[in-house]
């Protein structure tokens, strides 16, 4: 399932991104790997930034990014 | 001269730390890529003068932004590197320790944040970290500067680091270390942690929001009007008038030394908004019309940037900055601009493409007024109500939107989607927020105060002259026809390169109707930017681009202005 799929307060570990090197990089330099937890904190209305907590940092990615960004719920 | 680079993840404290080690007073907030060009000082190392350098937050070595391409570059030239790391993230900023171990340039780490990590509920052995790195480890507190003489006293033990590690094994090592220095104890939820949730959930977040924004704009206003009527105003009408009508009256109340100092007295007295001397309106313009809300606006977005609610912000809005082609961090040089343009064109510089820092600047200039000329107008149209203000800035808005459609459309490139970090609240250090603040005003003053004389002088000589009917004369057609202004209105538009406030303020004497003084307003506000925005946007977007930002600028005004005079 891919980032969008995942609900609010739902735990996941990271699997990958499909297609986009630069995603992939940017998400590494933040110390998003594979294998990592991640937990959804918040979507936002009309298809806005998806909010995830990583360790101590919270981000916000784009739905359209979300999307391409595959996690396994747990 | 020997160079100490201060490097760090963004938002890990590196400007807080360079102004503890150096004096310089630089901006610092709670929100990643305050700093977007590099800034020096200097410090003594024992005997040795070096310079410090204050270096854009990067995650990472490999630049994905213009801000971070800066500071990879200057690692170049670093002989010591304070590498500034956040205590309560170790994981993430360890990666790019590791990668700054690889550069073999002598190194110390200061672990900052450290007490939030203390609430947070995670313990560093810190002895055990500076055995792996082989360098010196400091725990601190840039804001309240524990911990910086102890970072101070420990710099020439600097040395580059022993740890060797495979590239691909990286995070694995980074895992390896973690695991030996850091312990997590399971704590609950702090109340600041599940309202920072709340803040970015759409249902209670755009609530949250509204409420912010609302309080927000009522107490600058509230503390704005509250400084000019009962501290401002009394001391001018009081104090300052008295004096200056004793000099009037020696001047013989008229001649050219007259109208410079004084201006024109309106029935027998000086009028601090229409008499327009050096030391009548002169003074009053910047200290009396709009310092009290240059105050009262930086008191709180000072308190708005420290605790950390901007970010936030800017992900709620995200989608309405996408209508114009930019996305939710788009919002902050708009915002930033609202104090004062110059620093707005600035933050332009954390969007990542041409396309978007296009877009930002030009719609910054066109349609956000500076807190300076915002004063004046409240001051001259305020007096109507909504009648007058809502016009002014409804019609800011809507050619804000329109341009920002167009240029989506039309500017070449790419506005690619967000991916921020978001960083958590803290409670604002009192400290701080009025250092910032102070910095602020005397920024304003030092900015003000020469260009706003100088106009008013200008002023003078173009009236004393009679350039500025002359000028009226030969723009009629336009100034007259199309946005049926008085011919005088043009040197309105003449100032307005100088200092906007000023421009605004020549509106005054000129007993214009409602409805001209919206129009003269907008137009003053869209035209063209002050002379120091101009200089600023010029470095910023190159003149190609300038040249084309600035014919949108003058379209826009053109029609708005013609639009406003068919319609109202």
């Amino acid at each position: 399932m891919d980032l969008t799929q995942l609900r609010a307060g739902e735990k996941a570990r990271f699997i990958g991104v499909r297609g986009g090197w630069g995603i992939r990089s940017k998400l590494e330099a933040m110390g998003i790997r594979p294998g990592k937890i991640i937990t959804k904190i918040s979507t936002q209305i009309m298809r806005g930034p998806i909010i995830i907590q990583v360790g101590n940092t919270q981000l916000a990615i784009s739905y359209g990014i979300s999307k391409r960004i595959i996690v396994e719920k747990i | 001269m020997r160079k100490v680079l201060l490097m760090g993840n963004p938002n890990v404290g590196k400007s807080a730390i360079f102004s503890r080690l150096t004096g310089v007073n630089v901006i610092v907030s709670n929100y990643p890529g305050t700093t977007v060009a590099f800034t020096r000082g200097y410090m003594r190392l024992g005997e040795e003068k070096v310079e410090v350098i204050d270096v854009p937050g990067t995650y990472t070595l490999k630049p994905t932004s213009k801000a971070e391409e800066v500071a990879t570059k200057m690692l170049k030239e670093g002989d010591l590197i304070i590498n500034v790391v956040d205590s309560t993230n170790l994981e993430r900023n360890l990666n790019l320790t590791f990668q700054l171990i690889k550069q073999n340039i002598p190194m110390v780490i200061a672990l900052n944040f450290w007490d939030d990590r203390e609430h947070k509920g995670i313990s560093i052995d810190v002895k055990k970290l500076e055995k792996i790195f082989g360098f010196p480890v400091v725990p601190t507190v840039g804001v309240t500067g524990e911990g910086i003489k102890n970072l101070v006293e420990r710099l020439p033990e600097a040395k580059a680091g022993t740890y060797d590690y495979e590239e691909k094994e990286k995070w694995h090592e980074i895992g390896k270390v973690i695991d030996q220095v850091q312990v997590l104890r399971h704590r609950h939820h702090t109340f600041l942690e599940s309202f920072a949730d709340a803040c970015i959930k759409p249902s209670t977040g755009i609530l949250i929001a509204i409420a912010v924004l609302y309080f927000s704009f009522t107490a600058i206003r509230f503390i704005g009007e509250g400084l000019i009527g009962y501290i401002m105003e009394p001391l001018f009408e009081n104090l300052w008038k008295p004096l200056i009508m004793r000099l009037s009256a020696f001047l013989g109340s008229k001649g050219f030394l007259h109208n410079i100092l004084i201006g024109q007295l309106v029935e027998g007295e000086v009028d601090f908004m229409q008499s327009f001397g050096l030391l009548s309106t002169g003074l009053f313009v910047p200290l009396g019309a709009v310092l009290p809300y240059i105050f009262s606006f930086y008191l709180i977005l000072g308190l708005l940037e420290d605790i950390g609610y901007l970010p936030r912000l800017a992900i709620l809005i995200d989608r309405l900055m996408h209508i114009v082609g930019l996305h939710g961090a788009g919002f902050i040089p708009m915002l930033l601009g609202l104090g004062c343009n110059v620093p707005g064109a600035l933050a332009c510089r954390v969007l990542e493409t041409k396309k978007e820092r296009f877009i930002a600047a030009t719609l910054m200039a066109i349609a956000i007024p500076c807190m300076a000329q915002i004063a004046m107008i409240a001051g001259l149209v305020g007096k109507y109500g909504a009648k007058g203000l809502f016009p002014v800035f409804g019609t800011l808005f809507i050619v804000w939107i329109i341009a920002g459609i167009l240029m989506k459309k039309y500017v070449k490139g790419e506005s690619p989607a967000i991916f921020v970090e978001i960083p958590p609240y803290h409670l604002p250090y009192y400290g701080a927020v009025i250092k910032k603040l102070w910095m602020r005003i005397i920024h304003f003053l030092k900015e003000a105060f020469p260009f706003v004389l100088l106009g008013v002088f200008i002023v003078n000589i173009l009236y004393s002259l009679k350039i500025i009917d002359f000028l009226g004369e030969i723009s009629a057609p336009l100034i007259t026809r199309l946005f049926g202004l008085p011919p005088e209105a043009v040197g309105a538009l003449i100032i307005g390169f100088l200092r906007k406030d000023v421009a605004v303020g020549m509106l005054s004497p000129l007993g214009l109707s409602l409805k001209q003084l919206v129009i003269a307003s907008v137009i003053l506000c869209i035209y063209f930017p002050c002379v120091a925005t101009f200089t600023v946007l010029v470095k910023e977007l190159g003149i190609k681009d300038m040249f084309k930002s600035t014919a949108i600028m003058i379209s826009f005004a053109i029609l708005a202005g013609g639009v406003l005079n068919l319609i109202l």
